[in-house]
């Protein structure tokens, strides 16, 4: 006798037998490496940060108003007029750069174990667009609490297409729809931030999971688990992702949303990391706040463009290389030489320069949410020059290097045997 | 499938049980999402109860005011309105005003606190557009037996001068009271019944 | 080398928690710690009161609603008597009773709404600034402030406080400027010195509290989701130990 949940299931799978074909493709026949270990769970939680960013957003569209003059107030009205809406806000504003951190780790990951590697490349491009989409999303999204911050910094964020030789003043007022931002500028952004880009970052991220399953995980060992197949055809060390990879993610998600309530709940604003002060001003186009960031998840990338100096009085140079900085990821795949995917099997170059590469993206990533003078200045040996400016210098170079000296080397690095099999 | 089961046991209780929890958890954080459907302060604000001023209503004048985007009137009766109303019993359909459409204390023959006033909310029950009033004088267009009352020009419900809905009318039943106070002889407040509030 | 990375990535985490991005003063005058306490009913009354009295004439909360110091245990019979203006509502909004074109005229920029200035200064800003008012003849208004050097706001409090005059003392030191603030009284207020700096307390509590009404009922609520997710957590765990009996 067949259960009542099995009837209905059986009524279905003889309509659409497709159902049960992708469910047992990406769930229940998905091989999974059975050695994923913590730095595994941040794509999962990517996914779970996507569906509450989602979820939250919509709610505040039901009562955010996309217009200059009202879109602080409504941001207000959310926080205080509507029941509940504190939360659904803070759930949002926690979600922006719970997003990213999360992303950062999981982008770590695949840098520790070689995940962008053959046969993975397409994957990581797909994950790579998804970043940079992340960071559309996310500036569009920025500039709706129409506050200084807001304002601000799409103001400078805008002025660095204008940079750009021969078409910059045009294309960035065509980005701002008026000369300075404003109201037009809102309204499309917000467009942009509800529609437009989440339209695509689905897409993507179905286009990179596709992609994922068809070639299979990476694991921490960076060993191809197809290579050792029982008499089945399944892979000796996989397992299938359900039940036992969603169970194991469904504890790891109750971490992950103890961490996001403990912010939520207790400091919203994170040190002004997350809301910044500024931002609880109104816009105000006449009045610059005395020192503007970007909100921290950009601020590696802010360092760059500062730390380039302008040539023949142009800021095109540092917006080249901000953009470089970003656009050189799509290329890791193709930098890599070593054959050796995992860390744990890597030579003494890749963990050097692995290393170094950490601590000068969190030093960018620092010195971007600070003012150049944070260091104070070098003396007049050094043309009286801001330490921070010099030293943003310096990790900028060290910041380009990883990925331009990788051809050499991860060519040259002694690497470790590989075993056959994965090691728990 | 049974020796399975039997292996399944411990296991099949954790997933119960950890569903049932993380359930609950959906629910938790559905509840703001729920209540953000309600009415906002802004909303209860501006659906405080309101505030009118009737020293001045003539006998058989009506006037309206708006409580919560709704027309509310406010109609003096006449002794000859009143009279109209006790001759309608037979031909409206819930004389005894038996449908909880009014606050208790306007479930009466005129369907108000003092006899003179009647407030209704002026929302047709049966698809809500607003009834016209169409007084005794109206005879020719609504028929011999017309005592005065209210005519929805939607769908043709009929009304009389208190509320009460003609039979044979598509509106089911009667319009509504709100709930209201006299605060003074010349104030009535609408939206509240608690005096001092 | 793994336990390094790891701690690497997290340290940024940590140092979010542990060092706030600044909200000083431009000044450089050193802030006092405000001692507010967002429970304080009596405070936050008392603070409501100064803050319709005296901050209400120029500045409003057009965010707030009458009706919701509900919250700090006001009824609306006390927030009609004490609190509203002639024929405004509890549901209504705290509107200043200055239009904004007036006070663009009069003091050269209309004074902010201060529905959520404690979000963007602070408590321990708000509770220096207007404790460091101070007599100043070379300013249109007569006042300057020390912590809010050319303040366009004259002292709104300063019958409470009395005139007070300040005496900036500046050395240098091995490179290092150092000032050393001198108070003196001119006249003296209706408050003396602790009263005065009580009433701000009160007001800067109030404002604290304003910027953010959910802020008490955030941290209640917090605390109960995290333990729910703690139990949860639990038979995560207990379930994923189950099942991975299976993976050896």
């Amino acid at each position: 006798m067949a259960t009542p949940i099995a009837a209905v299931w059986n009524w279905i799978d003889e309509r659409m037998p497709t159902l049960g074909e992708e469910y047992r493709k990406h769930m229940s026949e998905y091989y999974a490496p059975k050695n994923f270990n913590f730095w595994y769970y941040f794509g999962a939680m990517s996914m779970l940060v996507l569906v509450i960013q989602i979820a939250s957003g919509i709610f505040l569209t039901m009562n955010y108003k996309p217009d200059a003059a009202l879109a602080f107030g409504s941001v207000e009205y959310i926080m205080r007029d509507v029941p509940g809406g504190w939360i659904i806000r803070y759930i949002h504003s926690t979600g922006a750069s719970m997003f990213f951190i999360v992303v950062y780790l999981h982008m770590f990951r695949a840098l520790l174990y070689g995940s962008y590697k053959k046969p993975r490349e397409l994957v990581w491009i797909f994950g790579v667009i998804i970043y940079l989409c992340l960071m559309a999303e996310a500036f569009f999204g920025y500039l709706l609490p129409w506050g200084q911050m807001s304002y601000w910094g799409a103001q400078v964020i805008v002025n660095l297409f204008s940079s750009v030789p021969f078409i910059g003043p045009d294309l960035s007022v065509l980005i701002r729809g008026d000369y300075v931002v404003s109201d037009a500028t809102l309204n499309r952004f917000f467009a942009l931030h509800v529609i437009a880009v989440p339209l695509v970052l689905i897409g993507l991220v179905a286009a990179h999971i596709l992609a994922l399953h068809d070639v299979g995980s990476n694991n921490p060992d960076g060993i191809e688990i197809k290579k050792n197949k029982d008499a089945n055809g399944r892979p000796l060390d996989g397992i299938p992702f359900h039940p036992y990879y969603t169970v194991k993610d469904a504890a790891g998600a109750v971490i992950f949303l103890a961490v996001f309530s403990a912010i939520l709940f207790f400091v919203p604003e994170m040190g002004g990391y997350f809301l910044e002060y500024n931002n609880f001003i109104p816009a105000d186009p006449l009045k610059t706040p005395p020192h503007i960031a970007p909100v921290w998840y950009f601020t590696p990338y802010y360092s760059i463009l500062r730390a380039v100096p302008p040539l023949f009085n142009s800021q095109f140079p540092g917006v080249m290389a901000m953009g470089l900085a970003t656009m050189i990821l799509f290329l890791l795949p193709w930098l890599d030489r070593d054959p050796v995917k995992s860390i744990r099997y890597r030579g003494g170059y890749f963990k050097t320069a692995l290393a170094i590469f950490v601590v000068t993206f969190l030093i960018l990533g620092y010195l971007g949410t600070e003012p150049t003078n944070v260091w104070g200045q070098f003396g007049a040996w050094m043309g009286n020059a801001d330490r921070a400016t010099v030293a943003a210098r310096v990790f900028t170079v060290l910041y380009f290097a990883f990925f331009i000296l990788m051809p050499w080397y991860t060519a040259l690095d002694k690497s470790k045997p590989v075993p056959d099999r994965v090691t728990m | 499938m049974s020796q399975q089961e039997k292996v399944d046991k411990a296991r099949r209780n954790l997933v119960v049980a950890t569903s049932v929890a993380g359930g609950l958890a959906s629910v938790g954080a559905a509840v703001p999402f729920a209540a953000s459907w309600m009415p906002s302060e802004r909303a209860k604000a501006a659906g405080a109860p309101v505030e009118a001023d009737i020293s001045r209503l003539a006998p058989g004048e009506m006037q309206v005011v708006e409580w919560r985007g709704k027309p509310v009137w406010i109609l003096r009766r006449t002794k000859e309105m009143l009279e109209g109303i006790k001759k309608s019993d037979p031909m409206v359909s819930d004389p005894k005003s038996d449908v909880p459409q009014q606050p208790e204390y306007a479930k009466n023959e005129f369907r108000s606190i003092k006899e003179e006033y009647v407030v209704l909310e002026g929302v047709c029950t049966h698809l809500g557009c607003s009834p016209q009033i169409k007084t005794v004088e109206a005879r020719a267009e609504m028929g011999e037996s017309w005592e005065g009352g209210f005519y929805c020009p939607c769908h043709g419900s009929k009304f009389d001068l208190a509320g009460r809905v003609y039979k044979g009318s598509p509106a089911p039943i009667n319009l509504p009271v709100p709930p209201y106070t006299f605060v003074s002889d010349g104030t009535i407040l609408i939206g509240d019944d608690k005096k001092g509030a | 080398m793994k336990k390094l990375l790891i701690a690497l990535v997290f340290a940024p985490f940590a140092a979010l928690v542990a060092a706030p991005a600044a909200l000083g003063s431009e000044a450089g005058y050193r802030l006092d710690h405000a001692p507010i306490d967002s429970k304080d009913v009596v405070s936050l009354q008392a603070g409501a009161r100064t803050f319709a009295n005296y901050c209400m004439n120029c500045h409003g909360a057009q965010f707030v609603r009458y009706n919701r110091l509900g919250d700090i245990g006001l009824t609306e019979a006390q927030i009609k008597d004490n609190l509203l203006f002639a024929g405004e509502k509890v549901g209504d909004t705290m509107k200043s009773a200055l239009s904004v074109k007036d006070g663009k005229a009069w003091f050269g920029v209309a004074p902010p709404d201060l529905s959520v200035i404690a979000r963007s200064r602070g408590g321990d800003w708000l509770y220096t600034y207007l404790r460091t008012f101070y007599r100043d003849p070379n300013t249109a208004s007569g006042w300057n402030n020390a912590v809010f050097p050319n303040v366009g706001m004259p002292h709104a409090l300063w019958t409470l406080q009395g005139e007070r005059a300040l005496e900036v003392v500046s050395e240098k030191e091995g490179g290092h400027e150092t000032h050393e603030y001198k108070w003196s009284q001119i006249s003296e207020g209706r408050q003396s010195a602790t009263q005065y700096d009580a009433t701000v307390r009160d007001l800067v509590n109030y404002l604290v509290w304003m910027g953010e009404p959910s802020a008490n009922a955030r941290r209640k609520i917090g605390v109960v989701v995290l333990y729910f997710l703690g139990v949860l957590f639990v038979l995560a765990y207990a379930m994923k130990r189950e099942f991975w009996k299976d993976v050896h």
